[in-house]
């Protein structure tokens, strides 16, 4: 289903040279638009084209930068300070009965923009220390989990025979335990020593569908030419997987990597919410929604917050994915509107748009 | 084909037996069973303990005690096949979860079938309108509810869907607004979805937003809310509707056998319609309302092979859905007869969508009653999983039918003059479903993961609780009834779509 581009050692070949009822004059201007361009400034160049995956990425940004630096960190030993004037742990006197002093007409923030809780806490504070716990694990889990799918996957596509059937007969029994299920049964175990600690479980854990994919490209990758000529070199088997074929599989990876990533900060939040995720003193997102969903009726913002939190940082994730699956692969391009394809074919665009138009007039 | 299904279902089975054996060994190791009696001050604990660990052979270690626990389950020592174990209080595991395996099964199934349907349709009209104001707002939404948490989501549901309901229903007034809002937005909808130039897209337009509005003031002023029903009217014209819906999808118009067959099977289900309402559906059971149903089915067919003349397979599969669908809305109708009957009830006390529990404990009624009691229990927890999974069979679906509509055998389809009805429906769909068929089977262990959650959420004493209870006294005998039931429904839906998969794609069946 996902294509990537070819990349031969150079990187220099343009993308669309595989693509299925594209003729060589729409190539040629293809070509002619990303000619002196490296396989990462193509990528980026696509990438910034799409609208959605851009805004999201500042979105992020200014999410991270938000969470970390408004209320400092504490990871083990090493400990910041941030410019917000309240911790997540401390409770202070309760102002105008919790209600959040955030206003939007006039705008102003007050002393707890996003509320306090029933003994006093901040409510910004507690979902800033959430949002960066959430982060935290997403970031590991992703890292872990990417490792660990590739390198799998990579192994039993590229070897086949029994290392194979091995190997995807245990992703198979792990697959079979639906994530939540075992990231309870883990979480019961192991959260108690820490969100880093749950995140690495959570990691080792999640592999399964990287694997999957990682292996379905390897199989595919592993017959063509370029790794025939790689062999014929003289190349080791190692050298072959790492320098030649692992990147033209670079694009699954990163887009699986992604889309992985915001799954697992809503299992993480699932997690919690029911226990096994997160433990006081403590908190990440989902356990400060499950330790206030009783008081929905009488303190509504100690539940919207945290889910207005872990919306922005999925729905923010999974647009990236996007923007990365448009931009490594060609074939799912975004395709401009009609105005624009109006306007396109009196000539105003640029070629490359045209060729899309062309391609649009004959389908 | 045989051989090609027992090979899976047997290296199924194993996997499911590694699998069981993986995740009875992670309970087993994943805290202290006798925590709670270590720190418990009672006089006779060292008994307690010994008690307990010669009630669940604690003094075996956990990589062997699963055989004890499988060989229960296989039946080998003595105690009956299908043995489960006891619990850390002595109940038998196999009476807990036949309390708790039908309301869940009930959910996880009507929501993943619901799920499918709706992610199929959503996706190819999505793909089918590329890049128009739908597809635009479908893939926006597919994306938000795709990162939605599930728990989130369900609280919000209790909060405006079913208390913001009851109370409406109170008073059930539309405000002028809503309707004009709901009689924009669908008439926004219809005409995104619809193609054509601007001046039909405005019929379009007109037509749907009027007709929205038309039936929002009618349900006003009968005050439909309080007494729902479709009536013969309402009935008629559905069943009319249906007739010509599905023909045009299934084998198109211009097939009269087909229509014909259709228009037949939709007056027969007219003229049963006060039999059953009036009649025989006050003495059916459960079980034989399901009878019923593949009767229809059965009958409807039937009209439809012997009409059908040279070719009749098209024309009866055409009959069969238009009689389910028919049968369906009359059904319908007989549920909403009692929705007064329901609300008004002392246990109800009209407010009848529930946000707590799977039943209502200690209603009694028909049929038809309990079933609307099974419905007002399901709705808020089915929409909640539906909402999460269904957005991403939204997106799948839609990029596999876009994969398949670029190929070159479509374009050869369409110079050969097949209209597009058969373009699309037999030539593109059919190959969007060998993708889609795996990620569905795949899919269905995050609903049962969902359920679990949703379970909590609403207060279900299903399977959810079976879980949860068993991990939190670190009990393995009831996670892992929850785990069998769980991972063999999984393994069914794989098996399902290889089946699919190897009926769509000759290729495998020969491999």
């Amino acid at each position: 289903m996902m294509s990537n581009i070819p990349v031969e050692q150079s990187g220099r070949s343009g993308p669309g040279a595989s693509e299925p009822g594209v003729t060589d004059s729409e190539n040629s201007i293809e070509l002619k638009n990303i000619r002196g361009l490296s396989q990462a400034q193509i990528v980026r160049k696509r990438f910034f084209r799409h609208r959605g995956a851009l805004v999201a990425m500042i979105v992020l940004v200014f999410v991270i930068v938000l969470a970390f630096t408004s209320v400092g960190t504490i990871i083990g030993d090493f400990k910041t300070g941030g410019w917000w004037a309240y911790t997540w742990n401390i409770a202070v006197a309760i102002e105008n009965g919790g209600r959040p002093t955030l206003s939007l007409f006039p705008f102003a923030i007050g002393n707890h923009p996003f509320g306090q809780d029933e003994v006093g806490r901040d409510i910004f504070a507690v979902v800033m220390r959430g949002t960066q716990q959430s982060l935290m694990i997403m970031v590991i889990v992703g890292a872990i989990a990417t490792t660990i799918g590739t390198v799998v996957g990579a192994i039993s596509g590229f070897y086949r025979g029994w290392p194979d059937s091995v190997l995807m007969r245990f992703t198979d029994v792990i697959i079979t335990i639906p994530v939540i299920v075992i990231g309870a049964v883990l979480g019961r175990r192991f959260g108690d020593f820490g969100a880093p600690i749950l995140a690495i479980i959570l990691g080792l854990v999640l592999w399964t569908g990287m694997a999957r994919l990682v292996r379905g490209e390897f199989l595919s990758l592993r017959e063509r030419e370029f790794v025939d000529a790689a062999r014929v070199a003289g190349a080791r088997d190692r050298r072959i997987i790492f320098r030649h074929i692992l990147p033209n599989a670079v694009g699954v990876i990163i887009v699986n990597a992604t889309l992985l990533m915001a799954a697992a900060i809503l299992i993480e939040t699932g997690l919690s919410f029911l226990g096994y995720g997160v433990q006081a003193p403590d908190t990440s997102l989902g356990k400060i929604i499950s330790e206030n969903q009783a008081a929905f009726g009488t303190r509504p913002w100690l539940f919207w917050w945290p889910g207005l939190f872990i919306i922005t940082i999925a729905l923010c994730v999974n647009f990236i994915g996007d923007g990365m699956r448009d931009a490594f692969d060609p074939r799912q391009r975004r395709m401009p509107s009609d105005r624009l394809l109006r306007r396109a074919k009196l000539g105003e665009v640029d070629p490359e748009l045209s060729a899309v138009v062309t391609r649009r007039a004959r389908s | 084909m045989a051989t090609f299904v027992t090979r899976r279902l047997i290296a199924s089975i194993f996997i499911f037996l590694a699998a069981t054996y993986l995740m009875y060994v992670l309970v087993a190791l994943s805290g202290d069973p006798l925590a709670d009696l270590r720190d418990s001050t009672a006089p006779n604990k060292l008994q307690l303990i010994e008690a307990r660990t010669a009630l669940l052979n604690l003094d075996v270690p956990p990589f062997l005690r699963y055989f004890i626990w499988i060989g229960g389950v296989l039946g080998l020592r003595g105690t009956g096949f299908f043995d489960l174990g006891v619990t850390v209080q002595n109940q038998p595991v196999n009476i807990l979860l036949s309390q708790a395996i039908g309301s869940t099964l009930q959910l996880v199934t009507i929501a993943a079938v619901l799920a499918i349907i709706l992610g199929l349709v959503v996706g190819i009209t999505t793909a089918l309108r590329q890049y128009s104001g739908y597809d635009y707002g479908v893939t926006f939404l597919a994306f938000l509810f795709f990162s939605l948490p599930i728990f989130w989501v369900a609280v919000l549901l209790k909060q405006y869907v079913a208390i913001g309901f009851n109370d409406f229903l109170r008073d059930p007034q539309i405000a002028w607004w809503v309707i004009a809002t709901f009689a924009v937005v669908s008439g926004l909808i219809w005409a995104s979805v619809i193609p054509g130039a601007p001046r039909r897209k405005l019929i379009t337009f007109a037509i749907a937003a009027g007709s929205a509005a038309a039936v929002l003031m009618y349900m006003q002023l009968t005050d439909w809310f309080s007494y729902p029903h479709i009536g013969i009217v309402g009935v008629a014209i559905s069943a009319v509707g249906i007739a010509f819906g599905v023909t045009a999808v299934s084998t198109g118009l211009k097939r009269r056998a087909a229509l014909r067959a259709s228009l037949i099977v939709a007056g027969v289900g007219i003229a049963m319609y006060y039999p059953f309402m009036l009649g025989f559906s006050f003495y059916l059971a459960p079980w034989s309302i399901a009878l019923l149903a593949l009767a229809t089915i059965g009958v409807s067919f039937g009209i439809g092979w012997f009409t059908g003349g040279n070719d009749p397979a098209p024309v009866a599969r055409t009959a069969a859905i238009t009689g389910f669908f028919v049968a369906a809305v009359i059904a319908l109708d007989r549920y909403m007869s009692v929705w007064d009957d329901y609300t008004q009830s002392s246990r109800i006390n009209g407010r009848p969508i529930a946000t707590i529990g799977s039943q209502t404990p200690g209603l009694e009624g028909s049929v038809w009653v309990l079933g609307v009691d099974t419905f007002t229990h399901l709705l808020l927890p089915t929409i909640a999983l539906v909402l999460i999974s269904f957005a991403g069979y939204t997106r799948y679906s839609r990029a596999s039918l876009l994969e398949v509509m670029n190929q070159d055998y479509i374009r050869t389809a369409r110079a050969k003059g097949l209209t597009e009805r058969t373009v699309v429906m037999r030539h593109a769909f059919r190959n969007a479903l060998i993708p889609i068929a795996t990620i569905v089977a795949f899919d269905v262990g995050s609903i049962i993961g969902g359920a679990v959650i949703t379970e909590r959420v609403f207060g279900w004493t299903g399977m959810g609780a079976l879980f949860q209870n068993g991990l939190d006294k670190v009990d393995p005998n009831p996670v892992m009834a929850f785990f069998l039931v769980t991972g063999s429904l999984a393994i069914i839906f794989n098996l399902i779509a290889d089946l699919v998969y190897a009926g769509l794609d000759p290729r495998i069946r020969v491999s």
